[in-house]
């Protein structure tokens, strides 16, 4: 039996309508932007299911377009998002999708910039403001986004979780889980750990051999 | 740690503690947070909520849909004429969780008690205590931890979700969350609180959900209006010593056997029926196209 929080029942403080098709999406999106990272010019929401038939009503635009926008889900300015991302001459499409056998709420993101590849991340809102993420560009995840988590590309080698989770243990950060995934001799790696992640770690971590990318992202409150 | 009705009332009886007391504590072990701070954590959601039940009380608020919009100052205006069959509790209870439930549809901000689609019902139902009873915001405060500890039961024991048990689990446990609180601040047993949480799911067993278009809004606004009377009205029954024959726990087990026996068209995906009339399916085509 799960273990709740009060906070769990009466909450999340969020803008409505829906938990799940609003303050999920927002949750969702906001951490995708995280992840993708800054200075994108456009990006393309590929709504999935109920995404799809449902987002004009729900607002689930406006929720994805605040999300990376860097707005949290009890942001009121989600209600203007879209104008705001007009401002920012950020554009914006949503296109109607079908994404296979996935969680009903799912939309993939992609992020296009000028000067490197497009980065997308497909997630799903799976109820009352949670959120699982499922894939990042190409690569098969399962993140949820609710602890302080480390991502981290390298070339594949010997060593490397090692090296990684002694560099934690010695700066006294628990790890809760750890999964690595391998395409191409390049390897991707999720760590998500009991407390928030500290520079000096994450610094120590980026000089390690052969590490390509590394991104910490903490958790955003629901 | 606690997952039944049944093991509240031990510990509350044993150590003479209201629901209440037993649920702080366990917060303050749960989150590792001080007394303090979590008093102070509650009365964020407090405040969302004293705001959202009141906003569209004197100013019309529309959905973002354009489907509803303006009930909530529409009954206000109706209850200060002074002429009204239910008197001006139950009206303006109803406005309130109108508000909330308005405030929702046009993206305003809310806590969802225990889901958006039924967040009107809680803070109607704690104003409306205030004012009656009198009481302070750290009374409100206390009650928002009894009507999360109740909400916890059925979250863990059966569902608070429409999509999986109907609109029972929804609107159906905000009621039982709230009429169990107002039992606890107008100065009733633990017993009686049980029993008004019993009561509020007994009345509204079986109720579906069937959102027109899919949309939080109606019958949504409407179930959040009759919740908090259905909450009032649990907790006088309560403090009036009727009992609940059956326990809350086999209450809770039994909305869950019902949630589950519903059909799929039922359970939030508007194939069945309000959302399946023709009007239902009408509004639907106009607004998702
Ligand atoms: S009808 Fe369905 S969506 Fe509306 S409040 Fe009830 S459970 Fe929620």
């Amino acid at each position: 039996m799960k273990d709740y929080s009060v906070f769990d029942i009466l909450g999340p403080i969020m803008i409505g309508p829906s938990s799940s098709h609003t303050a999920g999406a927002a949750r969702l999106a906001r951490i995708s932007k995280e992840i993708a990272g800054d200075g994108f010019y456009k990006v393309a929401f590929m709504l999935h299911g109920s995404f799809a038939k449902t987002y004009k009503g729900h607002g689930t635009d406006k929720a994805l377009v605040g999300g990376i926008l860097g707005m949290d889900p009890d942001d009121e300015n989600i209600k203007t998002s879209l104008e705001k991302a007009e401002e920012k001459n950020i554009d914006i499409s949503f296109e109607e999708v079908d994404l296979g056998y996935v969680h009903p709420n799912t939309v993939k993101l992609i992020f296009k910039y000028r000067d490197k590849e497009d980065f997308y991340i497909i997630g799903s809102s799976i109820g009352g403001g949670n959120i699982v993420i499922v894939n990042i560009n190409g690569n098969d995840v399962n993140f949820t986004a609710d602890k302080p988590t480390l991502f981290l590309k390298y070339k594949d080698r010997k060593g490397v979780i090692s090296e990684v989770g002694s560099i934690f243990s010695t700066n006294d950060f628990n790890i809760a889980s750890m999964k690595v995934t391998r395409e191409k001799r390049i390897a991707t790696m999720i760590c998500e750990l009991d407390s928030t992640i500290d520079d000096k770690s994450i610094e120590s971590i980026k000089n390690l051999k052969d590490i390509l990318y590394i991104k910490s992202i903490n958790p955003i409150v629901r | 740690m606690f997952n039944k009705a049944e093991e509240i009332l031990e510990v509350c009886k044993l150590e003479n503690k209201s629901i209440s007391d037993i649920i702080i504590e366990k917060e303050i072990e749960h989150l590792g947070l001080t007394r303090q701070q979590l008093i102070e954590k509650m009365r964020e959601s407090l405040e969302v909520m004293k705001h959202s039940a009141t906003e569209a009380l004197e100013k019309e608020v529309k959905s973002v849909s354009g489907l509803t919009g303006g009930n909530s100052k529409k009954i206000e205006d109706y209850k200060k004429k002074g002429k009204t069959l239910s008197g001006d509790l139950i009206n303006s209870a109803m406005a309130k969780a109108f508000s909330t439930s308005e405030v929702n549809a046009s993206m305003g901000k809310i806590v969802a008690a225990p889901t958006a689609g039924a967040s009107g019902i809680l803070p109607s139902a704690f104003l409306s205590a205030k004012e009656k009873l009198n009481l302070s915001d750290d009374d409100l405060i206390k009650g928002l931890f009894t009507a999360g500890g109740v909400g916890e039961i059925i979250a863990k024991n059966a569902t608070i979700s429409g999509a999986e048990g109907g609109c029972q689990a929804e609107c159906g446990s905000a009621a039982a969350m709230a009429a169990a609180a107002i039992v606890e601040m107008a100065g009733g047993s633990v017993e009686d609180s049980f029993n008004a949480a019993s009561f509020a799911l007994t009345n509204i067993m079986g109720l579906v959900c069937d959102p027109i278009a899919g949309l939080v809004e109606y019958p949504c606004a409407l179930r959040n209006a009759s919740g908090v009377v259905n909450a009032l009205i649990s907790a006088d029954m309560a403090l009036a010593k009727v009992e609940s024959l059956v326990p809350f726990d086999e209450v809770v087990e039994a909305m869950y056997k019902v949630g589950k026996a519903l059909p799929e068209s039922l359970r939030e995906t508007a194939l069945g029926g309000l959302a399946a009339t023709p009007t239902g399916k009408r509004c639907s085509k106009k607004i998702l196209g």
